[in-house]
């Protein structure tokens, strides 16, 4: 299972056009990178925030519906943040590039 | 006073006369005359002394009278009080004033007995005699009243008897009245000064005891979330009661469950990670995507009888390019998931085999990988219980797949009724009587066998046998050896479960009954080469198609012979009926496929990479879309499929791609809904397509007997 895990974040990683993925627990601290300290960090902090006011957005119009990902794209790449139940998968791509 | 009396005494005697002459004025005279005869005294002189300052007055001055008159009036007040008179507005004199005047005062201590001070004094003091107590009294107010007649001269001593009989009398006129009730409420106040301790202070400082802040936000959600949670526990509680022996098992659970959370974190992030690289690979393919979803070729509109495939996506898996794609199956659940097996047409090429599960959402990675010892040559995803899947393999067992496990969960063996060589197709039945799953296989060995799972056990029964039609041939001994035809396709009746077609190796196909383990319902020389795929119309009960190495692709139907002939004689009789449709496609035809929204429409793939694509409908004798979809030459295009939902077909071929068209809007002509007309159901539906369908047919079936040939004659 877990080899599975790794093999997917892997092959995200090596992904054309991904610049960065991170793994978040629920304490808002990352813990897996493959970016630099200070970009990982700032990062974890401001999604998470924006992850928890996004799925309160969503469960206070419908408290039986839940979020199930999010995407952030601006002019220079896009942000993707999947929430899991504790965790926070974080992947930034740039989505022109050929 | 007394001196005062003794001096007068004294001063009478000597001084008579002087006192005669002088009787108005005051006895002031007499004290110095006093204190100025003193020495003078004891000698009684009779010689007359004059003090210095006395007026010296004549006889007859001496002897005058003066006339005094006493009267009652008070020397010492005023005789002329006035008053302001507001009515008369001036003073005035008051035309009398007091002449009363006070010598003496004295304030008596006496009490009435009857007042309250005296009862008072009378229930604190104890209760003496009452008739005492008035003797006392009266003595007491004689005393009393004698000390006030005294007068100046007993005054002290009235005073003090007074206030002692005063006394006596108030306590014993108290303690005479102590019988009655005493007023508990009508205390007197007594007073004490008490000793003030000095005050001292005394303080301890303490640690401020830690300080958090504490915020909290109530929103929708976290109420619906708060109520959950009590409902769950009481749920709980509820199982509790009910069930008490399972709680072992909870507790089991639970334990399994910490254990696994504590453990790997990479594990908890699956869903998320597989949701990512979805997003990931959505973005990179995005264009595709977005054609997929919206793309309707607008030149379709200026072309009427062709249309074209859009190529979408490509699957490629990098352990499965030696491979060629099998057999390609979609899931009958998820419309965007399909498995495809792989394996070897090769005979000398012989490796291993894989099934991999592709979805539309991610097009760079399977879903699911299996990888087998021997190749793979057939697949079949069951239509109920989509995680299962019975495969087929080139070395005649057949398997069946939970997707849970990497291993099949059923395989049979040599003794268990194993082919004898490859199976060609693998065929999910409905459960039996007894809610065991079953599936049919087919293989070149020339058996079609039934394999049931009974109990986890794969349980097979030949159903039958392809027999050849001609004598048995001789061995080289001379003994009989009996030849059966090899099969190579199937496909069972949409509606009728027990009437299938069986293709074989010579040609023929065979219409068969799964009652009838012996005899073909029906033969059909349809091909001169190797059936590869034979499939029944979706729509129509009585059409098929199929597909041969000979290059043709033929449309029949089914003939009204549907006795079982018994008679052996006639088994040769085989019916050459000449097929409804023929097409040439310029090279051996791998596979064909009926198109699910329509009953005209098929597919069908060549050994030299083209797609065709047939619209009886439009066009009965060319096709509609002849596509060159291999990317490099010389790659046959194995497998062809067309997706339920969406308007895509899958191709597979021999190098191991898979890929994905989408259909050009010529291509998916469907029945126009009437404006206004409510949606059709299927029933509707399926009458029009019938009916569409028997139209084009009529005008190629060939005359029965006693009609009048059709008009229009099938041309070739």
């Amino acid at each position: 299972m877990a080899t599975e895990v790794e093999d997917t974040l892997k092959r995200i990683q090596a992904h054309k056009g991904v610049i960065g993925i991170i793994v978040v627990n629920a304490d808002g601290i990352p813990i897996r990178t493959t970016l630099d300290n200070s970009t990982t960090v700032q990062y974890a902090n401001l999604l998470t925030q924006l992850t928890q006011k996004a799925r309160s957005v969503v469960r206070d119009i419908d408290p039986q519906n839940d979020l199930t990902f999010l995407r952030v794209r601006s002019k220079k790449h896009e942000i993707m943040v999947a929430p899991e139940k504790d965790y926070l998968l974080i992947a930034i791509q740039n989505p022109q590039e050929t | 006073m007394p001196p005062k009396a003794i001096g007068k005494g004294k001063q009478v005697a000597p001084k008579g006369k002087a006192r005669g002459k002088v009787p108005g004025k005051d006895g002031d005279d007499m004290t110095d005359m006093g204190d100025g005869t003193d020495q003078d005294d004891w000698i009684h002189s009779k010689a007359l002394v004059k003090p210095e300052d006395q007026l010296d007055l004549s006889e007859q001055q001496l002897k005058e009278e003066f006339t005094r008159i006493l009267t009652a009036n008070n020397p010492h007040a005023p005789q002329n009080i006035v008053r302001y008179s507001f009515k008369e507005r001036q003073y005035k004199q008051i035309s009398s004033v007091d002449q009363l005047a006070i010598h003496f005062a004295l304030d008596g201590n006496m009490l009435h007995k009857d007042s309250d001070e005296a009862k008072r004094q009378m229930a604190k003091l104890g209760m003496p005699d009452a008739v005492q107590s008035e003797h006392a009294g009266s003595e007491g107010g004689e005393g009393a009243g004698a000390g006030a007649a005294d007068g100046e001269d007993a005054k002290e001593e009235g005073k003090d008897e007074g206030r002692d009989d005063a006394a006596t009398p108030a306590p014993a006129a108290a303690s005479g009245g102590g019988k009655k009730l005493t007023n508990q409420f009508n205390y007197s106040e007594r007073a004490s000064q008490t000793y003030n301790n000095p005050y001292r202070e005394r303080g301890t400082a303490t640690e401020p005891p830690p300080r958090a802040t504490f915020s909290g936000s109530v929103t929708q959600w976290e109420i619906f979330d708060a109520y959950n949670e009590d409902f769950e526990k009481q749920e709980k509680n509820k199982e509790k009661k009910v069930i008490p022996g399972r709680q072992a098992e909870e507790k089991t659970r639970k334990k399994l469950t910490i254990t696994e959370t504590q453990s790997d974190d990479v594990t908890r992030i699956q869903n998320a990670a597989q949701i990512v690289e979805r997003m990931v690979n959505q973005n990179t393919y995005d264009d595709i995507a977005q054609d997929f979803k919206y793309w309707d070729d607008p030149s379709d509109e200026y072309r009427e009888n062709e249309g074209t495939l859009l190529p979408l996506w490509r699957f490629t898996f990098e352990k499965a390019k030696k491979l060629a794609v099998t057999s390609l199956c979609w899931n009958p659940k998820y419309k965007d998931l399909y498995a495809v097996s792989f394996g070897s047409y090769d005979f000398m090429k012989q490796g291993n085999g894989m099934i991999l599960f592709y979805s539309l959402k991610n097009p760079s990675f399977p879903e699911f990988i299996y990888e087998t010892d021997s190749g793979l040559m057939c697949l079949d995803v069951h239509p109920e219980h989509p995680y299962l899947v019975v495969v087929g393999y080139y070395d005649g067992s057949v398997g069946v797949f939970n997707i849970e496990c990497k291993e099949p969960v059923h395989r049979c063996t040599a003794k268990n009724g194993k082919h004898t060589d490859p199976v060609w197709q693998v065929r999910w039945q409905k459960d039996d009587l007894e809610n065991n799953h079953n599936f049919y296989s087919i293989s070149s060995d020339g058996r079609i066998v039934q394999w049931t799972i009974i109990k986890n056990e794969l349980i097979y029964q030949d159903v039958i046998q392809l027999t050849l039609p001609e004598a048995p041939a001789e061995g080289p001994d001379g003994t009989k050896v009996s030849t059966v035809g090899c099969g190579t396709a199937f496909d069972f009746h949409k509606k009728n479960d027990y009437m299938f077609l069986v293709g074989t190796e010579e040609g023929k196909i065979h219409t068969c009954s799964k009652a009838y383990s012996s005899q073909f319902l029906d033969t059909n020389l349809a091909h001169n080469m190797a059936v590869y795929q034979v499939r029944w119309n979706p729509w129509h009960p009585d059409i098929y198609i199929t597909c041969s190495a000979d290059w043709t692709v033929k449309i029949w139907e089914v003939s009204n012979k549907t006795t079982v002939d018994t008679n052996s004689e006639n088994v040769e009789n085989v019916s050459s009926r000449k097929a409804l449709f023929t097409f040439d496609l310029n090279n051996s035809v791998g596979d064909v496929a009926w198109a699910p929204y329509s009953s005209t429409v098929f597919a069908a793939v060549t050994a030299d990479g083209k797609v065709f694509v047939y619209d009886l409908n439009v066009n009965k004798y060319e096709p509609l879309c002849e596509q060159m979809v291999a990317v490099k030459k010389k790659t046959k295009l194995t497998h062809i499929e067309f997706n339920p939902v969406y308007p895509i077909i899958i191709v597979g071929d021999d190098r191991g791609n898979v890929t994905s068209l989408k259909l050009s809007p010529n291509l998916k002509k469907m029945p126009k809904e009437k404006k206004g007309q409510p949606a059709m159901d299927p029933a509707q539906r399926e009458q029009l397509e019938i009916a569409k369908l028997d139209k084009l047919l009529n005008m190629v079936r060939e005359p029965t007997e006693g009609s009048k040939p059709p008009p229009a004659t099938e041309k070739k």
